[in-house]
């Protein structure tokens, strides 16, 4: 073989990975960096999009947002849903995760159990929307049942006021994602030795003990990745928000999911609009930044 | 094995790319982008589009409809990228952001050109002194009231006033029933309640919101009908769940008897008879301030319809738009609409058969069209800074002068 076939050989060996890789990349490219270069890049310019010609704006976008008070509401309204909504669904998930995996409950109850837990999450963002909307509207059944139970003395306007409506929307939230965290614990639970237990039960263990020092250190693997994914997706939950309550009343459900598409479809002001989503962005990337080296380090 | 081609096999292709070529050569294809379409009974649209065809060898239209809100986003990127259909569908609400983007063509010269008569038009949308819209059908807000709740509450005569109103509420408000006498949406998701349900108080006594092409929000007009919802809304008639209600559940609301009265669409007239066929309700015009007894404005949203700035056959396009705003035609579409008519002379069919079309004919006839949202500049945002306003001043939190003054504030910046 002559060197130059040699070469040759080897410039294709060298190559083969990456024309494999090449179909991925170019999806990956399109469908998700194009569009992001661009978002990034109409934050920098004025009357993005609506102007063929758009002069470059600087930082002035990302100014403007930033002194705007309801970004910073909009903020804190998405910590307080995320925050709230993640460890809510953690709970929930493992209370409901330990009972489905408990032996002391009947096995036929047990399956009937598991389809009843898991139905909020078989619904679209849409309908769990439209669910709630009708069950805490003022007239509604929420209402009805406090009411005759003696708990409200009158109706209270659950989405409608500043006081409750973003409580409501959490709850809603919480309602809808617990499954998640429920069904990957379950299958966590599943998987931890019987002998861990049956040796904590010769050393004369409660039950609290073994869940603390057993079932809790060996659940935390799944507890952190899921926690960490349910957070980024939670961050950008739209829909439910959207559709119950609009972000109002006033601004005490606006996130900024709902801020942003306010700028971009209410205000066509896109260009703020973009700068908006990039600090969405980078929100998120940092926290899959941190998800990633977490997934490393295991 | 040799292929050979048959010399008539020839002659037939040669026939056939020269029909073509020279059918492509004398067509002119204007594309007509709207969201009527889906909103019609199928078929109908295209069948006037087929009638146009008919009565002008040469241009064909290719219809691109949607629902309203992707229709609306198309035209916007349509707008930046210039790439405008030749005729576009268009709400009063978008056309001054579309014209700033000199994507709507000016209709003046064509009208000059053609010798067209402007005086069978029901209004010309003009921004900056260019004619861009021309509103095709017009779906009037009248006060829709439940004659069975106000016969029960003893209201006899229908109220004409804002004090009428008021009274006529309280005693159609049975709140341990779940019963109110007015229903008030102020969903910031579609913020349209501002525009409908308390600026066509202002717009129904002659009053504006406007004053010298700039907003007049501290104006008392504004300033008095903020006042006149905040009494409604202290004296308990207003159904509750004000800051997140819709449009389609005051619908809903009053359908199924838990409203007296709401301001709604003529368009919804169907459906509410197809939701509860025993309804019994009437029509009247939105009440006024005492002692006003000139003209009312009729608040309405249009079907409007213009011309791509960036359009090459722009000619053609005018005949559409003429061909739409005539007389027969304009009726023929209206009629499947259920609208009023943008041009008019033209009489829809349903207003002579029906009588709750006939009634709202009168009170379209007795008024004038007033919507001062259309032209202005981004509307959707201006209804909902006015919206926040207004649900802080519903909540206690401030003094209907002063929602009016921060409202002012906010559209400033706007203007």
């Amino acid at each position: 073989m002559t060197r130059q076939k040699r070469s040759h050989h080897r410039l294709k060996r060298a190559a083969a990975p990456y024309l494999y890789l090449s179909p991925s990349l170019l999806i990956i490219g399109l469908l998700m960096l194009l569009p992001m270069v661009t978002v990034i890049g109409y934050s920098f310019q004025n009357s993005a999009v609506l102007r063929r010609d758009p002069s470059f704006a600087g930082l002035k976008h990302y100014h403007a947002i930033f002194a705007d008070p309801v970004f910073w509401a909009s903020l804190w309204h998405t910590l307080y849903f995320t925050c709230m909504s993640v460890i809510f669904h953690m709970t929930i998930g493992m209370v409901f995760a330990l009972m489905l995996n408990s032996d002391r409950i009947n096995p036929t109850l047990r399956n009937i159990l598991r389809v009843l837990y898991i139905l909020p999450w078989l619904f679209t963002a849409v309908i769990i929307a439209v669910i709630w909307r009708l069950l805490l509207e003022p007239n509604g059944v929420v209402n009805s049942v406090l009411m005759q139970m003696g708990i409200i003395g009158s109706k209270v306007e659950w989405f409608s006021s500043t006081a409750t409506a973003l409580h409501a929307v959490t709850f809603a939230n919480i309602w809808a994602g617990y499954p998640l965290f429920m069904v990957s614990l379950l299958a966590g639970l599943q998987g931890i030795p019987k002998d861990f237990y049956e040796a904590a039960d010769i050393d004369g263990a409660k039950a609290y003990q073994k869940l603390i020092f057993i079932t809790i250190p060996q659940l935390m693997p799944i507890i952190i990745s899921i926690s960490l994914l349910d957070f980024i997706w939670t961050m950008q939950v739209f829909p439910l928000i959207w559709i119950t309550t609009g972000g109002g009343p006033i601004y005490s459900t606006e996130v900024l999911s709902t801020y942003t598409y306010k700028l971009a479809f209410s205000s066509y002001n896109l260009s703020q609009a973009s700068a908006s989503a990039v600090v969405i962005l980078l929100i998120s990337l940092g926290l899959t930044l941190f998800y990633i080296r977490y997934q490393k380090a295991r | 094995m040799m292929f050979r081609i048959q010399p008539a096999m020839l002659k037939i292709a040669a026939a056939a790319w020269l029909l073509g070529a020279t059918g492509a050569m004398a067509d002119t294809t204007l594309e007509f982008t709207q969201w009527w379409e889906p909103e019609l009974p199928a078929g109908s649209l295209r069948a006037i589009m087929n009638d146009f065809e008919a009565e002008n060898p040469g241009i064909k239209v290719t219809l691109v409809s949607g629902p309203y809100a992707t229709t609306r986003d198309q035209i916007s990127v349509g707008a930046a990228t210039g790439t405008l259909s030749d005729v576009v569908g268009l709400d009063g609400a978008w056309v001054n952001n579309l014209n700033a983007q000199n994507a709507l063509a000016d209709m003046n010269p064509m009208m000059d050109a053609s010798e067209f008569d402007q005086t069978q038009v029901a209004d010309i949308i003009k921004v900056d002194g260019k004619a861009v819209m021309f509103p095709v059908a017009s779906f009037v807000y009248p006060v829709f009231v439940n004659m069975d709740l106000a016969a029960q509450a003893g209201v006899t005569k229908l109220p004409s006033t804002r004090a009428e109103f008021l009274e006529a509420a309280k005693k159609m408000t049975h709140a341990d029933k779940n019963q109110y006498g007015w229903v008030l949406p102020l969903s910031l998701q579609t913020p349209s309640g501002v525009q409908n349900d308390l600026m066509s108080w202002v717009w129904a006594s002659g009053q504006s919101m406007m004053a010298d092409g700039k907003p007049a929000l501290e104006g008392k007009p504004v300033v008095d009908m903020l006042t006149f919802v905040k009494s409604l809304n202290d004296a308990g008639v207003i159904s509750p769940g004000i800051a997140t209600k819709t449009e389609q559940e005051k619908v809903e609301e009053f359908v199924n008897d838990r409203v007296g009265m709401m301001i709604d669409s003529l368009a919804h007239v169907n459906l509410i008879r197809k939701r509860n066929p025993k309804l019994n309700f009437d029509l009247i015009p939105v009440p006024v301030v005492e002692n006003y007894n000139g003209k009312r404005g009729l608040p309405y949203a249009s079907w409007g319809i213009g011309i791509s700035a960036a359009s090459k056959h722009q000619e053609e396009a005018w005949k559409l738009v003429q061909y739409l705003m005539s007389e027969k035609v304009n009726a023929k579409l209206v009629t499947l609409a259920n609208a009023f008519p943008g041009n008019v002379n033209a009489k829809p069919d349903f207003v002579t058969s029906d009588k709750a079309f006939a009634k709202a004919f009168e009170i379209f006839k007795t008024g004038y069209l007033a919507n001062e949202f259309t032209g202005l500049p981004v509307a959707e945002d201006l209804m909902t800074q006015f919206d926040v306003e207004a649900q802080k001043m519903l909540a206690g939190e401030q003094s209907p002068e002063e929602a009016a003054a921060n409202a002012q504030k906010g559209w400033m910046a706007k203007f």
